[in-house]
């Protein structure tokens, strides 16, 4: 697999074709009209629009990009600088399952280079990657707060601290279990 | 000792609305609705509150800048920072999951003060548990009528919202956060207008980070002589200190301010077994290394400033002798290049250049020249060649640690290899 990350690009053309209402779903409408009331400006739904089609959809395509510009009555590349601009939104297809591995100082104090080269190795992929059945992503994350449980990584948005290669295998088994379950 | 803030702790099953009520929460806030603005305002100054997020600027005086009375700007806004995302700082993340509801009512004693009639919770994407058991308590609230309008039959209506982030440190300096709320890419905003007057949406704005909002509900309810009496020094009140690394129990303990380094240490159980202390940063990644001999410092604002670090975030981090101390200085630099902005060029470019020579220098290819060009580096980014304090805050633990562990940076240079193994 290749290291380099794909430049993206946006076609501004293209924001003037997409129609919110074509692409986005009841539920995300609703959810991101109801973010919008709660602030003076459409705009400032951006992030939370961002995440609220993340839920649904895993990642952010080009397609809801331009779709939710256009709700919030935005443009694209305004809109792609704060989707580019946060490490939880992602904007290009995840895994069923995102391991964000801490990285900072107290995890580093931990030698959290032996759980990164763990996974790296059970997965067969590299930071940034995901594995080639689809099922698993693998991506870096600062501090994630858990300093006194350190080594620590986020899964699907849940904390799992204090990791050590026992506990890190018995994770991946239950992931690996869940594919075929 | 009273512990205005963990007395409420409870992580594995947090208060609820008529929990905390029955051991005195929602007091402080009746107290000040009893009160007018100006005088919650008085009462927080008198107290001598400092800012918990790191900068330690007195709260009362920070609120003293929003313009009041009836000529004053109709809508006013009161945000949380709780954009913890500082390394080796859990603090916030602890109240938060553990005592929800001190946080909604320190926020709604500030908003009153301030005569804001919305408030957000800016937090960190990453804590989801924080996210759950906020919005738990916002709707308590609401429910019960604390939150609303014509709260408790008076003239004074306040909406508190939670705006879940999604990931970047940049968004913990207040004017950064700001921009992000409005959905704007989170750069630095250029001050004056300081948000007390020109802030979220264009009105005035308060930023107060959670800890400190946490304090508010004792100051009112016990008054400011009780919460200055409850430290034995200069800064007032009591502190959630911390501490990580390599000890034997990391962790968290409200202690009265002026607490010393030794004793967090001693409260971890001291280092962990064949391992010595080396250096310590007194809160968190943005602060000067200081060493074994600097333990029996007061940690609060000045004490640790005059040893030539600061307070930060009051939540320690060790450097033990088995880790290699470039490469502990490394791992904080590479943090502080990728969640830098790049809206300035001494941060922007100056960063990833500092990591790229530290990695030559951790890898054994380094040279001379490369600690002098690093100590240049830490000149061009230092506070006024930038926009906002991140990158002087990088080149805090930089400058110290090349003075601190200069033998370490030789013995990388003249054996071409680091010691540590590493």
């Amino acid at each position: 697999m290749s290291n380099e990350i794909p430049i993206l690009q946006i076609d501004l053309a293209k924001q003037q074709v997409v129609n919110y209402r074509d692409v986005l779903s009841q539920t995300e409408i609703d959810a991101i009209e109801h973010e919008c009331s709660l602030y003076e400006s459409r705009h400032a739904a951006a992030i939370d629009a961002l995440q609220i089609v993340q839920k649904q959809r895993r990642w952010i395509s080009d397609e809801s990009l331009y779709a939710i510009a256009n709700m919030l009555g935005m443009s694209a590349t305004e809109l792609e600088g704060i989707a580019t601009f946060y490490n939880l939104i992602y904007r290009q297809p995840v895994g069923e399952h995102v391991i964000h591995l801490c990285d900072s100082i107290s995890c580093w104090l931990h030698d959290y280079q032996i759980i990164a080269n763990h996974l790296r190795n059970t997965l067969n992929i590299e930071f940034g990657q995901t594995t080639k059945d689809g099922k698993i992503t693998l991506l870096p994350n600062v501090c994630l707060g858990c300093c006194d449980k350190a080594p620590a990584l986020m899964l699907d948005g849940e904390l799992v601290e204090s990791l050590n290669i026992e506990t890190l295998d018995n994770l991946m088994q239950g992931l690996s279990r869940g594919q075929n379950g | 000792m009273d512990k205005p803030l963990s007395q409420y702790l409870d992580l594995d099953n947090p208060q609820n609305l008529d929990a905390y009520k029955t051991t005195g929460g929602y007091q402080g806030f009746e107290t000040a609705l009893n009160m007018q603005p100006q005088e919650v305002q008085k009462q927080v100054s008198d107290s001598q509150l400092k800012g918990r997020g790191g900068a330690g600027f007195m709260t009362g005086i920070k609120w003293s800048f929003v313009p009041m009375g009836k000529d004053a700007p109709k809508n006013k806004y009161l945000v949380c920072n709780a954009d913890e995302m500082e390394p080796g700082t859990f603090k916030d993340r602890w109240l938060m999951e553990g005592a929800p509801h001190l946080l909604i009512e320190g926020m709604m004693i500030a908003a009153y003060a301030i005569g804001a009639d919305v408030a957000y919770i800016f937090l960190r994407g990453e804590y989801r548990l924080c996210a759950t058991r906020l919005q738990q308590a916002i709707d308590e609230a609401e429910a019960a009528g604390l939150l609303g309008n014509n709260i408790n039959g008076t003239q004074y209506s306040l909406k508190l919202h939670l705006h879940t982030s999604a990931g970047r440190y940049i968004c913990g300096e207040e004017t950064a956060l700001i921009n992000a709320l409005e959905g704007k890419r989170a750069n630095p905003r250029a001050k004056p207008p300081f948000p007390q007057v020109v802030g979220l949406f264009g009105r005035p704005t308060i930023v107060n980070n959670c800890e400190t909002l946490c304090n508010l509900p004792g100051i009112l309810k016990n008054g400011s002589q009780w919460y200055a009496e409850l430290s034995g020094g200069p800064d007032a009140g009591t502190k959630i200190y911390g501490i990580s690394g390599r000890v034997k129990n990391a962790g968290l303990w409200e202690l009265p301010m002026g607490t010393t380094a030794r004793h967090i240490l001693e409260l971890s159980g001291s280092m962990q077994d064949n391992l010595t202390l080396r250096g310590w940063l007194p809160g968190g990644a943005s602060t000067d290394f200081l060493l074994p001999e600097h333990l029996d410092t007061r940690m609060e604002y000045d004490a640790i400033s005059k040893v030539g670090s600061r307070m930060g975030t009051g939540v320690m981090i060790v450097l033990d002798d088995k880790h290699c101390p470039v490469g502990m200085i490394l791992n904080l630099l590479k943090f502080f290049a990728q969640e830098s902005c790049g809206w300035c060029t001494p941060c922007r470019d100056g960063l990833p250049w500092a990591v790229e020579i530290l990695s030559r220098i951790e890898d054994g290819q380094g040279t001379q020249d490369d600690l002098d060009a690093l100590q240049q580096l830490c000149g061009f980014m230092w506070i006024g060649k930038t926009f906002c304090a991140l990158a002087p805050g990088a080149v805090e633990p930089l400058r110290s640690g090349m003075k601190y562990f200069a033998d370490d940076f030789q013995q990388h240079i003249d054996h071409k290899g680091c010691p540590h193994g590493h």
